[in-house]
């Protein structure tokens, strides 16, 4: 049992908050409060509408529900249409204000528009959730079902986890980004790495990165089959909260006790990392981008919650600048997110990217979860900096993907087979 | 819970490690009804299993079962084939959460190695046993926490909410 006074993790914190407890302590099964809760078009409404009109109760408080249409849009037939349309027409009958039709993925859009700070207990109706915890906020993902029961009562339970650190120290090189990071993890972990606990992560590596190369670590916790992971709030997270127009609140408060237990502890020496490409059809799959060089790829992917953030245009941008993607090979670029867009032709990225031959394509989930434009016919190979790969996700059952940092991706379609991106970068006097 | 209770043995259908949600529920059938995503489940490993499995059939896998998304239809596209319930070395944390929700039992079995395909198995959640009536032996495996045994008899988490919810009006009423 919990012992006041006992140091906790962070994890711990803000769970005990979110439960009304001095402490918690891991295997605990506890009720918390939800701060807020998110759901996008394929799971949100057309889900929990008819659960909850089955229980016959309304939503606890719209003022803390935010839903996002990500998954379906723009709608590429009629019953993507009607979802769509039903998602808009529950938001209204439930007077959600927080509704984001088409703006950007839900992991991005969260953060940009000001919802996250450190601290809150947040669920999310995608597994993709543990985004959040980039900015100390503990936010995990949900089924429906949960979801529904969270809308109708405004709490949850959960088990509270023991917490996995990863410390991970030293300066990226050149052409090595997060993404390089989290499948090396992922690697070396596996896919049950982290048997629904939390990772947290931590040390020089992570605080010298922005935000959007620490929401793409959290992000793929899930693929390590962790509840969520966290990072500790610095002043980045509160310079970032604040350029979203939100107040970071006391964000001291927010980091794990001294002499807190963890149940393991990594390290990651980012400074030695090399580009990894994880071969079809796991994330675990991930190696060193020698061992996939010079496969063929038909389509080179950079889209999803997980890479086409601004951070990963700019990359991008980095390699495909002045040069142009092999014939016989398509490059496709799914910003996650409207201000993304907006951002990246502003500061000239995308002309970069559209030069070099990229198709534009629009903003939301698209191909990562096979829903959208850009899926993948019989036994065509694709690298794509999305999160995950599994047999079939983002089309034909016999389709391959590959997964690659944004440096990777780009410099894989500008060779027309997977590349080491370090080369472009030497080549562009990086 | 008896075995009576449970109904008849089923045959096992056995998997191997890291079957994901995709295999599951695969995305490009998440626009239709679960019946017809159903249909598809498991099609990428099996393409038999949704066409031939029987209510009552008992899935057994390895480590890290329904890892992925969060997808419940993952776990309701089981529970809509008729599957008993699912034992594994380990289950994705999402996954496990959300088949309790849907009522379908998840036992997680350090011996689930030990059950071929086609063994006539029967899985006694509330004992946190299997009897495998092909080989005569009895696996042990971990029981379901109180709270969760109690959300699987009732149906699932929507039906014991609806019962909660019924019962907290029936007080509101009251005073
Ligand atoms: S972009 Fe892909 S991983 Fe991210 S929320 Fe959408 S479907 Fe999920």
């Amino acid at each position: 049992m919990a012992q006041r006074g006992s140091p906790m993790t962070l994890a711990e914190k803000i769970v005990a908050r979110a439960a009304g407890r001095d402490a918690v302590a891991p295997g605990e099964t506890v009720t918390c409060a939800v701060d807020l809760a998110m759901m996008h078009d394929s799971g949100g409404p057309r889900r929990v509408g008819p659960i909850l009109e089955r229980l016959g109760v309304g939503v606890w408080d719209p003022e803390k529900i935010v839903v996002v249409s990500d998954h379906f849009v723009p709608a590429v037939d009629a019953a993507g249409a009607a979802i769509l349309d039903l998602t808009r027409q529950w938001v209204a009958d439930n007077d959600i204000a927080n509704f984001y039709d088409m703006q950007g993925i839900c992991h991005v859009v969260l953060p940009e528009r000001g919802h996250l700070r450190p601290g809150l207990f947040v669920v999310g109706g995608d597994s993709h959730s543990p985004t959040g915890g980039a900015f100390g906020a503990f936010m995990f993902g949900v089924g429906a079902s949960d979801m529904a029961g969270v809308l109708a009562t405004g709490e949850t339970w959960i088990k509270v986890p023991e917490t996995i650190r990863i410390l991970c120290e030293g300066e990226l090189p050149p052409g090595v980004c997060a993404k390089d990071m989290i499948l090396a993890l992922c690697a070396r972990m596996g896919m049950g790495g982290g048997q629904y606990q939390v990772i947290e992560l931590a040390g020089s590596t992570i605080e010298a990165l922005g935000m959007t190369e620490r929401m793409t670590l959290c992000n793929m916790t899930a693929e390590l089959g962790a509840m969520t992971g966290l990072i500790a709030p610095d002043q980045v997270t509160a310079a970032a909260i604040m350029a979203a127009g939100a107040d970071p609140g006391d964000i001291d408060i927010w980091k794990g006790d001294k002499g807190a237990r963890y149940m393991e502890d990594h390290r990651l020496d980012a400074g030695a990392l090399s580009p990894q490409v994880a071969k079809p059809h796991s994330p675990a799959n991930a190696a060193g981008v020698e061992a996939s060089a010079g496969v063929p790829v038909a389509q080179a992917y950079i889209g999803a919650c997980t890479g086409a953030k601004l951070e990963d245009l700019h990359m991008a941008a980095r390699i495909l600048k002045g040069r142009k993607v092999a014939a016989g090979t398509r490059l496709l670029v799914a910003p996650a997110s409207t201000r993304t867009t907006a951002r990246a032709a502003a500061d000239g990225t995308l002309a970069n990217l559209t030069a070099a031959g990229a198709i534009l394509m629009p903003t939301g989930c698209g191909a990562c979860a096979g829903m959208g434009p850009g899926v993948l016919g019989e036994n065509e190979v694709c690298i794509a900096s999305t999160a995950r790969n599994f047999r079939g996700r983002m089309g034909a059952p016999s389709s391959e993907v590959y997964l690659g940092s944004p440096y990777t991706v780009a410099a894989s379609a500008v060779a027309g087979r997977i590349a080491d991106p370090r080369e472009f970068l030497e080549g562009a006097g990086a | 819970m008896s075995a009576r209770r449970l109904g008849k043995a089923g045959r096992a259908w056995v998997f191997g490690d890291d079957v994901d949600t995709d295999a599951l529920a695969p995305g490009r059938y998440m626009k239709g009804p679960l019946e017809e995503l159903a249909r598809h489940c498991l099609e990428t490993l099996d393409p038999g299993f949704a066409a031939n499995v029987q209510r009552g059939d008992v899935l057994v896998a390895g480590v890290n079962f329904g890892i992925g998304s969060s997808r419940e239809q993952a776990a309701q596209a089981l529970r809509h084939l008729g599957i008993a319930a699912v034992v594994a070395r380990s289950f994705g944390g999402i996954f496990f959460r959300n088949a309790i929700n849907a009522g379908l039992p998840c036992l997680v079995c350090a011996d689930a190695g030990r059950i071929s395909a086609r063994d006539e198995i029967i899985a006694d959640v509330r004992a946190g046993r299997i009897e495998n009536r092909t080989t005569g032996e009895t696996i042990g495996c971990d029981k379901l926490g109180g709270p969760l045994m109690a959300m699987i008899e009732d149906g699932g988490l929507v039906a014991h909410l609806e019962k909660r919810l019924k019962g907290a009006r029936a007080e509101g009423l009251r005073s």
